[in-house]
Formats: C-alpha cells, sequence, structure tokens
C-alpha cells in the first residue's frame, strides 16, 4: 500500500479505537490524560491495560508485516530530554494531546479541543520552521 | 456476559487498535511527522490523512454514543463537557506544540515506540513522564478538578453532548 494508503487505514484504525473506548466505556482515548492519571494513580488499571495494548501495537505490527515500523529520532539527547518535558508538562497543562483534543475532541466539536489543536499545530509548524535555521 | 468482564476487554482492545493504527499510519517516525509539520519547506501531507481517518471514525463514535443513554459496558459516559477555552489551555497547548515539532513524538506514539527499545524514544518517554509529574505535582494541584479531553476527574456523568 501507498504512503497515503498506510496513513489513512491507520488513521481509521485510530479512530476505530477511539469509537470503542467511548461507545463501551464512555471514555475519552486521550494518552496525555490517560497517562497522567496512571502517574498520580487514578483509574490504574484501565489505564495500565490500555497502555499495555498501545505498546502492543507495534508488536502485532511486526508480527503481520515481518517488520518493525520505521521510527527515525534525528533529535540529539538534550533535544529528547528538552522535548519530552514541554510534550509531558504542556500536554497535560492543556488538558490533553493529538489524541484526546485531535482525535477525540475534534470529533466531538468541543470549543476547547479545536482551540487547542489550532494552537499546538499552529506552535509545532512554527517549531519546525525555526528549527530549520539550527539544522 | 456481565460489563465488569467486557469492559477492561474494550479498553485492551482499544489500546492494541490504537498501537497498531498509530504503527500502520506512520505517525511512529518522527522524522515524517517533522517533515508533515515543514509546510514552508519539505512538506510531506501524508499525515494529514491519519489525522481525518481517525476523525471520521471517531465522529461516527460520537454520533452512536449521542443514542445511547449509557455506554455499553459501564453506567455513565465519563466525557468532559467544559468549553471554558482559558490561559491554561491555549499555554499548555503551545507548550506541547514546541515539543511536538522539537522531536515529533506525541506521547501515544512515543509510549507506542516503547516496544521497539530505542535509546532515543526511551529517553524521551522518561523526559515526557518527568515533565508530567512536574505539572501534576507543582502547577496542576491549584486546579484539583481540572477538565480536559483526557482527563476524568470533573466530567458529565450522563448523555455527551
Amino acid at each position: 500500500m501507498s504512503e497515503y494508503g498506510n496513513a489513512l487505514a491507520g488513521g481509521l484504525l485510530i479512530g476505530l479505537s477511539a469509537a470503542i473506548l467511548m461507545v463501551a466505556n464512555g471514555r475519552v482515548a486521550g494518552i496525555s490524560g490517560i497517562a497522567g492519571r496512571l502517574l498520580q494513580g487514578m483509574q490504574v488499571s484501565s489505564g495500565a491495560l490500555f497502555v499495555l495494548g498501545l505498546v502492543s501495537g507495534p508488536l502485532l505490527y511486526r508480527l503481520i508485516f515481518a517488520a518493525w515500523p520505521s521510527v527515525t529520532v534525528t533529535a540529539s539527547w538534550p533535544l529528547l530530554v528538552a522535548g519530552g518535558l514541554l510534550v509531558g508538562f504542556g500536554s497535560r497543562m492543556g488538558s490533553g494531546c493529538t489524541s484526546g483534543h485531535g482525535v477525540v475532541g475534534l470529533a466531538r466539536l468541543s470549543r476547547r479541543s479545536i482551540a487547542a489543536v489550532a494552537t499546538f499545530m499552529g506552535a509545532a509548524i512554527v517549531t519546525v520552521f525555526l528549527a530549520g535555521f539550527f539544522a | 456476559m456481565n460489563s465488569t468482564l467486557l469492559r477492561p476487554v474494550a479498553t485492551l482492545v482499544s489500546g492494541v487498535l490504537f498501537g497498531f493504527g498509530l504503527s500502520l499510519s506512520g505517525m511512529l517516525d518522527p522524522a515524517r511527522v517533522r517533515a508533515f509539520l515543514d509546510i514552508t519547506g519539505n512538506w510531506n501531507p501524508s499525515l494529514a490523512f491519519v489525522l481525518g481517518g481517525a476523525v471520521f471514525v471517531s465522529a461516527l463514535g460520537v454520533l452512536v454514543t449521542r443514542r445511547l443513554k449509557r455506554p455499553l459496558f459501564d453506567e455513565a459516559f465519563h466525557l468532559p463537557d467544559n468549553q471554558v477555552i482559558d490561559r491554561r489551555l491555549i499555554v499548555g497547548s503551545a507548550i506541547f506544540g514546541v515539543g511536538w515539532g522539537l522531536v515529533g513524538l506525541c506521547p501515544g506514539p512515543a509510549l507506542a515506540s516503547l516496544s521497539l527499545g530505542l535509546p532515543a524514544t526511551m529517553v524521551f518517554v522518561a523526559a515526557m513522564v518527568a515533565g508530567m509529574l512536574v505539572h501534576d505535582r507543582l502547577v496542576g494541584r491549584k486546579v484539583p478538578g481540572q477538565t480536559s479531553a483526557g482527563t476524568g476527574a470533573g466530567t458529565r456523568l450522563s448523555q455527551p453532548r
């Protein structure tokens, strides 16, 4: 399948995942929320199960396609640490990330999520643009 | 079959589908993500199809929930109904966006890619966890009942919008 076909198929599956969690359990598939609550000792068993499934996803991909999904990290270690801190802190402060605000919030036409997605997409695009001058 | 048994099954299935979907879509690859964000440079728009496809199916799920009095395996919906766009939301999202742009990893792909055992993603996840703890221990304490797209606290317990 093409790059675009895989992107669409993967997206549809991510949407199915969010739809299942919403319809079956009435919960938002927001990764930063699930991870944050897990770290606070809230909803530990359901959070741990979801993360276990999430981590198993690439293993299932490996089983089916006999290859790992490609992961190319170009960032240096100091940049990885800085980026990780910002992603963790910001996603908790903004009450969500690409999944909670993006996949679920946009689907629910949440005003907060529309504002959040516009903000983090804008900030990320500007960051990549500016980082281009230092590369 | 009772709900207490099926609820964790649904959680696990949802997690596996999410991780597999991320793997198939290309979202696990920070280089692809940064190329998607590089709209003025060598732009690769393919990842727009990930968000488009995901929001489409997720929206079908939203339509189903609106026809239900309660979710299939739980007593009530736990969906946020906060509509207030405040400074926390915008500043937090901007900080998240900067980190996402710097490295090309957001929380879902970062956690999912742990199974590949790459030192770089492990370092990123460790820093991300530290960032979450710093926020929730120091800053988040002032707002105990925070609601969110991802948080369970202060959520509505009835029919979603």
